[in-house]
């Protein structure tokens, strides 16, 4: 589903991703880990299409076609979804409309009709008991004066109303509660399909739980440094990432 | 490298889509502004002689006015005498029906997608259209005749029912008030004329729709709302012009009259030639609009949609004279470009208990630039007067600019002065965030901004509503690059 190949992205001039290589496939669930600042969110944004990343090297292939070729919203509709780790706030605009225009855009990009206000409803009303969202949420100026972990789920209730093929999930963990943390998660389960991926960026074991990856992925200074089974995210946890970065010097290529 | 703005950088110019002009014989006055064109509009008019009077009492007000300085943008120099104050299409016979109306004129309201047609105006909107100076028709005439309501052109007014328009025309807006006002009194040429007699409920939207055509003419209507007590209208003006390169000075005065208990709803859509991208053409859009809630209980409330002209320059008021009377100003006024808007309200407290509610939105994008400008006025027997008063400003890209000036002038302690403000800008992560959705950069825009919009859109009339919601998407398309 995702190949990314010697990946090299930088922002403001300074140099963010080092060459980043990762494949995904259809059905599976990467973890990626990593100290803050290492570029996690970073690789988030340059699959998405962030203006403020420039792309020095390498490339990412999406469904077998090129992913840096294709504006943030074509992305979007080609079925690349984010949730963000500090979602925006936008007065004014109310969350379930703007919904409706996005799953809109989407369908049409597929040759899809737009759905009946009917319709709509419907599927908007699934998709709030699936990852149990607020009603009230649904209505309110999007993210607007809410909650660290309202808007976190927020985002994931707009993920399952979009049905991405790829989702980034951009520690959508930090700052859940206990309970919302189940909850979210096991939206995310059900959600979970042969025909879809997740990448999702976490800095706790305990989600990974609840998610189980299939594979878990170490970020350091823009480089994966490690990759294994979810057994390497309890190592993690016992050891810190010393041991990580020690290694990861050794064997840093010579500029 | 991307640097920060630029995403909202790229500022296009997103052609004007009524900028045509229509080839229709005209009468046109000689350019000038003296005694002997004064006594040309009113003749061609068949004016009686009160009216002329008045007129040149206008003219010696022009004369004695000085150019205002107070406002937030150089005012341009405006020749007076190379204006001509007076532009009729040729056939001056009354219209009795669409069908003796010149083909021309009707092509040129249908792309402007004005119900003149009787299917359209099935839609149950009555409308009175000013072409250049002059009312070429309104439609329903008889249907609302039933009810008592009159609706027509001022020109038409003056001729059946001069006692009303003499007993109101300057009791708002006096001829001295402002040099625009007199020379809008001096040289006014049409307009239009509203009368809701006691206790009727008008049925339906009552809508104006002005057009300039004619080259080197100023439009200069005048328009004179009453409500006689109890009753309710609703009234809608609208207008366009033709892309020119040289500047057209729009000079209108509006006049409402809110007896008790009565309700006027006046809402604007104002989408003149804003000029092209570098500021060269445009209308000057300096009016005066004033209304007065006379009686106990009345309610004004002006909403405007303000998108075009290079110059707006207007302040809706309303004197709240009847105790428990209620004013309200809904504005959203975009500049792009190199449009400037100097807008606002007041609003006069005299009576007690009285109330008013100000909802300014300025949006700003290119090198556009934006000032709300309001007075609330409180006076000495205003006890337990109330205003709220909430400006909200927004920028798109960082070469344009929003300022606020609120005045509050309080004699009564009783009263209770509210004011918020907020300053905000359509950010870059925004918009990702949207573009991140699958919504692309313009409908962002567009989404944000009728968002941002909301609170004065719904008070719109619903089709004029809609109308106002795509206006605000095309006037800011290309805002965002
Ligand atoms: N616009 C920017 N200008 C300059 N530096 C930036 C910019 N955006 C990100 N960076 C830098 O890039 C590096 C990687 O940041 P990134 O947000 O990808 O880290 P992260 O791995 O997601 O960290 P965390 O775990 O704290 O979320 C950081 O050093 C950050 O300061
Ligand atoms: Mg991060």
């Amino acid at each position: 589903m995702l190949i990314i190949k010697n990946l090299h992205a930088e922002v403001e001039g300074k140099q963010i991703l080092k060459g980043i290589n990762l494949t995904v496939g259809a059905g599976e669930v990467h973890a990626i880990m990593g100290p803050n600042g290492s570029g996690k969110s970073s690789l988030a944004s340059v699959l998405a299409g962030k203006e403020n990343y420039e792309v020095t090297e390498g490339e990412v292939i999406f469904q077998g076609k090129n992913l840096l070729e294709m504006s943030p919203e074509v992305r979007a509709r080609e079925g690349v979804f984010l949730a963000f780790q500090y979602p925006i706030e936008i007065p004014g605009v109310s969350n379930i409309n703007f919904l409706k225009t996005a799953l809109a855009e989407i369908r049409t990009h597929k040759g899809l009709p737009p759905l009946d206000a009917k319709e709509f409803l419907r599927l908007s009303k699934e998709k709030q008991k699936l990852v149990e969202f607020d009603a009230k949420l649904v209505n309110r100026s999007l993210n607007e004066g809410f909650s660290g972990g309202e808007k976190k789920r927020n985002e994931i209730f707009q993920l399952a109303m979009l049905e991405p093929a790829l989702s980034i999930l951009d520690e959508t963990d930090s700052g859940l509660d206990i309970d919302a943390l189940r909850i979210v998660s096991k939206g995310v389960n059900k959600l979970r399909s042969a025909n879809n991926a997740f990448i999702i960026i976490t800095h706790y074991q305990r989600l990974l739980e609840y998610i189980v990856p299939d594979f878990v992925h170490v970020l350091y200074n823009g480089r994966i440094v490690k990759s294994g089974t979810k057994e390497l995210a309890l190592e993690l946890e016992e050891k810190g990432y010393d041991w990580l970065k020690e290694e990861a010097h050794e064997n840093a290529p010579t500029i | 490298m991307a640097n920060d703005n630029e995403i909202i950088d790229n500022i296009a110019n997103k052609e004007y889509e009524f900028g045509f002009v229509t080839d229709i014989e005209m009468d046109v006055a000689p350019a000038g502004l003296n005694e002997e064109t004064i006594r040309y509009i009113s003749a061609k008019k068949n004016e009686p002689d009160w009216l002329l009077d008045w007129r040149l009492k206008g003219l010696q007000a022009f004369g004695r006015q000085k150019l205002p300085e107070w406002q937030n943008f150089a005012l341009p120099t405006i020749d007076f005498q190379k204006i001509s104050y007076y532009a009729a299409p040729k056939s001056k016979k009354k219209y009795d029906s669409l069908d003796q109306v010149d083909p021309e004129l009707l092509a040129t309201f249908e792309k402007l997608g004005i119900p003149l047609s009787e299917q359209k105006t099935l839609a149950g909107v009555a409308v009175d259209v000013v072409f250049d100076s002059v009312s070429v028709t309104t439609t329903y005439k008889e249907k609302l005749r039933e009810l008592g309501i009159i609706f027509c052109s001022f020109g038409e007014a003056v001729r059946e029912h001069p006692e009303l328009v003499r007993k109101y025309v300057g009791s708002v807006v006096p001829y001295s008030d402002n040099i625009f006002a007199a020379l809008n009194a001096a040289a006014f040429s049409d307009g239009s004329f509203v009368y809701i007699p006691k206790g009727v409920r008008c049925p339906m939207e009552l809508s104006t729709y002005f057009r300039i055509n004619t080259e080197n003419t100023g439009q200069f209507e005048r328009t004179l709302i009453i409500a006689d007590e109890g009753s309710y209208v609703s009234y809608l003006e609208g207008c366009t012009a033709p892309m020119r390169d040289e500047n057209q000075l729009h000079a209108a005065v509006v006049e409402l009259i809110a007896l008790e208990n009565a309700e006027i709803k006046y809402s604007t859509v104002q989408n003149w030639y804003p000029g092209d991208k570098d500021g060269k053409g445009g209308i000057y859009n300096f009016v005066t609009k004033r209304g007065i809630c006379k009686g106990a209980n009345a309610k004004i409330s002006w909403t405007q949609v303000e998108t075009g002209s290079a110059i707006t320059w207007k302040y809706p008021s309303v004197i709240l004279q009847g105790d428990n009377s209620t004013g309200e100003f809904y504005s959203v006024a975009v500049t792009r470009n190199k449009q400037i808007a100097d807008t606002g309200t007041k609003m006069h407290h005299i009576g007690r208990n009285t109330r008013s509610r100000i909802i300014s939105k300025g949006i700003s994008a290119g090198q556009g630039q934006n000032s709300y400008r309001g007075l609330v006025q409180i006076g000495p027997k205003a006890d337990e007067a109330r205003n709220f008063t909430q400006c909200d400003s927004l920028l798109i890209g960082d070469r344009c600019g929003a300022h606020t000036f609120p005045y509050i002038e309080s004699k009564n302690n009783t009263a209770t002065v509210e004011h918020e403000a907020t300053t905000s800008k359509i950010g870059e992560d925004q918009i990702f965030y949207l573009n991140q959705r699958g919504i692309d950069s313009e409908k962002a825009v567009a989404l944000i901004i009728n968002g941002y919009a909301r609170e004065v859109l719904n008070q719109l009339p619903m089709e004029f509503a809609v109308e106002a919601q795509k206006l605000l998407s095309i006037t800011l398309e290309g805002s965002v690059g």
